[in-house]
């Protein structure tokens, strides 16, 4: 942790990141108007007192919609990658644990899956399927454990054979709790961090897939949608495009400062210079 | 060597086997078809007629038995044609009776993508190169973390939110750039130069969004390589016999740095594939980005398929070129893929 503090950018990310979620978690509270409330008396309103991110074309109040549609994203990013993440644990730690065939054909399975360009395998199934939040989650999730597999497996790999896994074993410990109390301990700081930095991009999916008109549906706000709604007037409405890109901007930036400074102070290889 | 060759190219088969079984899955066990797309165009479609629809395609048989019938085809290399651009080939072109040429899809959209990925690569390179050794060379000082930082935010930036930025400032606010398609009207009218020009113009905004969204991993990357190779011994000694900075930095740890770089190029692939949909999309260039996504909509099957598969193929090719730039470049490497 005290060197997560010495680099500055990591502070910058994790203050950005609290920030955003503060925002998010007490959206009910601070949020002036319903995100949903349409006003046709105050229709593309610049941003103003009382409208401090404007109106959109229905004349909802953006900052309330930005408030919203931030627990919306932050929410997508949080769930698909907890499914990822943990497709990526139990799939890892059997290939790295039990070895022979189980770990050639989840290996096999994962160089299969990192072929496909993975916007292309999402953009398939999600077109597929009626476009609901849920979906997503579920389908960024299911698209992208494949990095946390590998990451678990090596870990696996390289504890297995140490002396306290092996002492633990001679001591008569069962797979299950080598595996529980041992092993997957010691392999948290890589998961954490590349989780981490997963959320980033799991942001970006989801605002990409909205932006596409495949994401979170209307009248639900996302950042991404906002976004889409904002294409139709950016001649004559700039804050509808401009106020959710840099929400995303400021998510991803956040997460991927905080993600990479944990796992600078964590890699004693990077610590030496 | 060449065994080593072989062995991957063989291993090749039955991973594109796994990639269209799983892609082909995922496609069938959803819901919806050809037929239900069409229907929405066309409300005086009855029951009936969609029902010919699905026996003329085969989509009424179970999906084992499509896909075999699909397995079948492929092993002629027959990507067959597309469900909703009237029977166009998917793949490659044919030739009717009268000698007409219909031009395939993917033959016309693969090279446009494969532009616009070359040349952004090239920029990314230029860019990222010099930004990751200065940011070594002057490690955890200031002009560090700010092309860090610098770095980190294009790496951030949403890319559909950049080209739309850009797009409005650049096309329609000052008229710099065109913003839609690949060519203006008129430029069949052009001498092969203003065509040349023409075209550039038109990539140069989707070209300049992938670059700058796809920096990052390439500047970190040379960056912590060239921190990585600056405390080896062997530039410890280079220093220590009175080479000069310049000579050690240019000649002894850049060169080492780069290696793995060979191998981040590799992987790349289906990530810059796949980006290109939303950029396709937004500037309405007619490559494999936009193809595809025109296809999900329609649920055009082959056209799905084919994507998919020649994009897998591209990958596989693209990581065996890789590994095997690699050994030919670093004989540490080649050695152990001897063994």
């Amino acid at each position: 942790m005290k060197h997560t503090l010495r680099n500055p950018l990591a502070l910058i990310g994790f203050a950005i990141i609290a920030g955003i979620l503060l925002l998010a978690l007490i959206a009910p509270w601070i949020a002036p108007y319903d995100p949903n409330a349409i006003n046709v008396k105050a229709i593309l309103l610049a941003p103003e007192a009382n409208h401090w991110m404007g109106t959109d074309g229905l004349g909802r109040d953006v900052f309330s919609r930005m408030l919203y549609g931030g627990r919306i994203s932050l929410l997508v990013g949080f769930v698909a990658v907890g499914i990822a993440t943990l497709i990526g644990i139990v799939l890892g730690a059997v290939a790295g644990f039990y070895r022979g065939w189980v770990d050639t054909v989840i290996m096999r399975t994962v160089d299969v899956m990192l072929s496909i360009p993975t916007f292309f395998l999402i953009l398939a199934v999600i077109a597929f399927l009626t476009p609901s939040i849920w979906n997503i989650m579920i389908v960024i999730g299911l698209t992208s454990w494949m990095g946390v597999t590998r990451l678990v497996r090596a870990e696996f790999l390289s504890l297995r054979n140490r002396e306290f896994v092996l002492a633990a074993q001679a001591l008569g410990a069962k797979d299950a709790r080598l595996i529980f109390t041992h092993l997957l301990p010691n392999s948290l700081t890589p998961i954490i961090v590349s989780s981490i930095l997963g959320i980033a991009s799991a942001v970006l999916v989801e605002s990409g897939l909205s932006f596409l008109g495949l994401g979170v549906q209307a009248p639900q706000a996302s950042w991404g949608n906002i976004l889409t709604d904002g294409k139709e007037y950016i001649q004559f409405a700039w804050w509808l495009s401009l106020f959710p890109g840099l929400a995303i901007l400021l998510t991803v930036l956040g997460y991927n400062l905080l993600g990479d400074g944990l796992r600078d102070a964590y890699n004693p290889r990077s610590n030496q210079h | 060597m060449l065994k080593y060759l072989l062995k991957r190219f063989f291993w090749m088969i039955p991973l594109l086997v796994g990639i269209s079984l799983i892609s082909f899955m995922i496609m069938h066990l959803a819901p919806g078809d050809i037929t239900s797309s069409e229907a929405s165009f066309n409300p005086k479609a009855s029951e009936e007629s969609r029902q010919k629809l699905r026996e003329l395609y085969s989509l009424d048989k179970p999906v084992i038995v499509q896909y075999s019938l699909w397995m079948k085809r492929m092993a002629t290399l027959d990507f067959g044609t597309s469900f909703a651009s009237h029977q166009r080939p998917v793949f490659w072109q044919t030739k009717d009776k009268d000698g007409n040429v219909t031009l395939g899809m993917i033959q016309e959209a693969l090279p446009i993508t494969l532009l616009i990925n070359v040349l952004s690569l090239i920029l990314i390179i230029a860019i990222a190169l010099p930004l990751g050794v200065i940011s070594a060379l002057k490690q955890n000082q200031l002009t560090d973390r700010v092309i860090t930082l610098f770095v980190f935010i294009g790496f951030a930036i949403p890319g559909f939110w950049l080209a739309l930025m850009l797009m409005y400032w650049t096309g329609v606010q000052h008229n710099w750039l065109p913003i839609s398609g690949l060519q203006s009207l008129g430029h069949e009218h052009l001498h092969w130069l203003g065509k040349t020009l023409d075209t550039l113009k038109h990539l140069a905004l989707p070209v300049f969004i992938s670059a700058i969204t796809g920096l990052a991993g390439i500047a970190l990357f040379v960056r912590n390589g060239m921190l990585e190779v600056l405390h080896q011994d062997y530039i410890t000694t280079a220093r220590s016999k009175g080479l000069n900075e310049h000579r050690v930095i240019y000649g002894h740890a850049l060169r080492n740095a780069l290696l793995p770089l060979i191998t981040i190029f590799g992987l790349s692939i289906p990530g810059l594939i796949g980006g290109s949909v939303i950029a396709e999309s937004i500037f309405a260039i007619p490559g494999m980005g936009k193809l595809f996504y025109d296809a999900v909509l329609m649920r055009d099957f082959p056209v799905i398929m084919g994507i998919l598969t020649i994009g897998a193929l591209l990958t596989l090719i693209g990581n065996l070129v890789a590994d095997v730039a690699y050994a030919w470049a670093d004989p540490r490497v080649r050695r152990g893929v001897m063994q």
